[in-house]
């Protein structure tokens, strides 16, 4: 077996893996670029859609189902905003930060509550379930779809943030909000757009995540939300392109490590097992540390010019 | 007015608490003579599925049997519950809360860890533990008041050897656990050790891990035969929607944990072949089973508890002798003290649907055969393929 043909599946499985934490990454980095709130929730709010399209499909057809789900995503996420972070916008802003994990732990609480903690079966979604063979690699279609739609939405994110009127008040929100509100920007606004935003991505990605990985308990959003969050940091928080980045950098060598043992044995490098895949979420927590301490803005991250 | 408005608030927090302080409180004043069995079980967490059907059998024991005869007087028998979720630090806490409320016995709990985490607990009490499906051996060889009544890991562990070896004709296993999980640890360990160290591959995972892929390419690409996994059924669930995704190509193998309809459920319609080692094969008992499924059927919360289908885990049959245990315990002992029940506790025999349960020196059941089942992913239910012994 040549070297690329042991390799191509963890290369692929960790583009899936990096693509599915893009999506989220965005949505925290939006948020922290213009609220500079680090909104804990988000995590959540994803683990909520994926629980809203196990009652949906098992309730209605999924043409029906996911436009529904991915509404009351948004509709959660906006809600949010305005009950929960809307009436500390003068506070200080360790006070929202708490307020989020506040949102975080009810979310948590209430799917408990709702699904008696017990382990729910997502929907298989036809056509993106189905196994599919890529360069000799068998895997379900969503992973190798998963990448393409991400960098889709990206784009088009990008080019709403820097060609359309409200992406333009964002960049002046992000930049100033006293200057912008005087400007006659609605700030409100703005920021509820951001979350509507940050949602639907939200949403789209736990459509992609969980068919993919079918299981749904409370905790679900914990982890892929601890991760997708690293990734923006990485990138360079409130930099959307470096969310991208950092979320498929992190998804690759995740996926790496833990098959590096068999990598390396099939290619005779080392006779016995290591355990490396034993460190892999260490690894992903060690290359956020090294990433900050060399450039503390992250890989993309904006410089900060002393205003005087 | 934000001053008014927050001590309005402050108030009705103080009378919530109060109204839940109430009721717990009246709850636990019934009249007459009440004997109070702790139920020990996850209700939530990894194992909160499996530890919800184990409860099960103890509920529809408790229907069959609601009271007990205890030195001359009829005792009615009441469960009281505490959810351990399935982690090794709630455990104590949820432990405590059972000898809190006066329990003279307890139940529980499935999963190893907690059951091990609980130990020094109950110990400290002096209250009697009769463990249900935990299999590490450690959860009674460190503690003197844990006894239990179903096989050990060594003995599971080595049965699986022998039927990967002779029965699927595999030279090479890939074995995959949790970090830090005594039960999927404990089990690889001794499977290891049967099957030859230098003949498996030995890998495991983080908590908290969803993407479970990469595993599948590893075994596939070491050239494995036999795919041995016997972690929770939430990690089950995935490893085999992406062992079928991935297209395996070789049988997957584990333990107890396994014997669950999430198993069944998720891979149903696969291609996939998934044989494990129980406690109890549906048809053994064909009163139970017949009883046992239409109070399942007659409950919608016992049925929702079930994964929302009839299907019988062996786990509701050893919840179900549990019980019954725990009874004949307390018939010897003639009192609800649980001291006397940890006195009288070794000298129980009984024989239960899951067959004749008695205690060696240590506690633990003596049992010398556990059944071997494979999942029919065709029809979603379990066949039953043989009876295997150790040795």
């Amino acid at each position: 077996m040549s070297l690329w043909n042991t390799i191509l599946p963890y290369i692929l499985s960790g583009i899936s893996v990096g693509g599915q934490y893009a999506l989220i990454a965005v949505g925290y980095t939006m948020v922290y670029g213009i609220l500079r709130l680090i909104n804990f929730a988000h995590g959540d709010v994803f683990m909520v859609a994926g629980l809203m399209m196990v009652y949906f499909a098992a309730a209605m057809p999924l043409y029906a189902a996911i436009p529904l789900m991915i509404a009351l995503t948004v509709l959660l996420g906006f809600t949010i905003e305005r009950v929960a972070y809307k009436p500390l916008r003068s506070a200080p802003r360790m006070s929202v930060m708490i307020s989020a994990i506040g949102v975080s732990y009810l979310l948590q609480n209430l799917a408990l509550y709702i699904t008696g903690g017990l382990n729910k079966n997502y929907p298989e979604i036809p056509w993106i379930s189905d196994k599919i063979t890529v360069f000799g690699a068998t895997t379900a279609r969503v992973t190798v779809i998963t990448p393409f739609l991400t960098v889709a939405l990206v784009f088009a994110l990008v080019f709403l943030i820097n060609n359309t009127k409200i992406g333009l008040a964002m960049r002046a929100v992000s930049k100033d909000f006293e200057t912008a509100e005087l400007m006659g920007i609605r700030i409100n606004n703005v920021i509820s757009a951001t979350f509507v935003i940050g949602t639907f991505l939200a949403a789209v990605g736990s459509l992609l995540f969980f068919s993919n990985y079918p299981g749904i308990v409370p905790t679900s959003g914990a982890m892929p939300g601890l991760k997708a969050f690293v990734a923006a940091v990485f990138g360079g928080i409130g930099s959307i392109p470096g969310a991208v980045v950092g979320a498929f950098i992190i998804g690759i060598s995740e996926s790496i490590i833990k098959g590096l043992d068999t990598i390396l044995i099939t290619h005779g490098v080392i006779a016995e097992q290591m355990d490396f895949s034993t460190f892999s979420d260490a690894v992903t927590f060690v290359l956020l540390i090294v990433i900050l301490v060399f450039k503390p803005t992250g890989l993309f991250g904006e410089k900060t010019t002393d205003k005087v | 007015m934000k001053k008014l408005l927050s001590i309005v608030l402050a108030f009705t927090m103080v009378l919530a608490l109060a109204a839940c302080g109430g009721s717990s409180g009246g709850g636990s004043s019934a009249s007459g003579d009440v004997v109070k069995i702790g139920v020990f079980e996850p209700q939530s967490g990894d194992n909160g599925a499996g530890g919800k059907q184990e409860v099960l059998g103890m509920q529809y024991a408790n229907t069959v049997a609601p009271t007990v005869e205890i030195g001359g007087k009829t005792y009615q028998v009441e469960l009281v519950y505490a959810d351990n979720a399935s982690s090794n630090d709630k455990a104590p806490t949820a432990a405590q809360t059972l000898i809190s409320s006066g329990v003279s016995v307890v139940l529980g709990s499935y999963g190893s860890g907690v059951s091990i985490a609980a130990g020094d607990t109950f110990k400290a009490a002096g209250v009697p533990a009769i463990g249900v499906t935990c299999t590490n051996p450690q959860v009674t060889s460190g503690c003197d008041v844990y006894f239990r009544i179903c096989f050990l890991d060594p003995f599971q562990g080595t049965v699986l050897a022998n039927y990967a070896k002779n029965e699927l004709g595999a030279s090479k296993a890939y074995c995959l656990s949790k970090q830090g999980d005594d039960y999927s640890g404990g089990l690889v360990n001794y499977f290891v050790q049967a099957f030859g160290a230098e003949n498996c591959v030995q890998e495991t995972f983080p908590e908290g891990t969803s993407d479970y892929s990469t595993y599948i390419t590893n075994a596939q690409n070491q050239g494995c035969d036999v795919f041995f996994s016997p972690v929770s059924t939430e990690a089950a669930a995935q490893i085999i929607a992406k062992a079928n995704a991935q297209s395996l190509g070789m049988p997957i193998l584990a333990g107890d944990t396994w014997d669950s309809n999430v198993i069944l459920e998720a891979a149903k319609g696969s291609d996939l072949k998934i044989c494990v080692t129980t406690f109890y094969q549906e048809g053994a008992d064909a009163n139970f089973d017949a009883g046992v499924k239409a109070w399942i059927n007659g409950d919608a919360t016992a049925k929702a508890n079930n994964g929302g289908n009839d299907e019988l885990a062996a786990v509701t049959a050893m919840g179900y002798d549990a019980y019954f245990v725990a009874l004949e315990a307390l018939k010897a002992a003639g009192s609800t003290n649980p001291a006397d029940v940890l006195k009288a506790l070794p000298g129980v025999n009984y024989t239960g649907v899951t067959g004749a349960i008695a205690f060696d020196s240590i506690g633990d059941a003596k049992r010398d055969s556990a059944f071997v089942k494979e999942c029919n992913t065709s029809t979603g239910v379990w066949d039953f393929v043989t009876v295997a012994k150790a040795g």
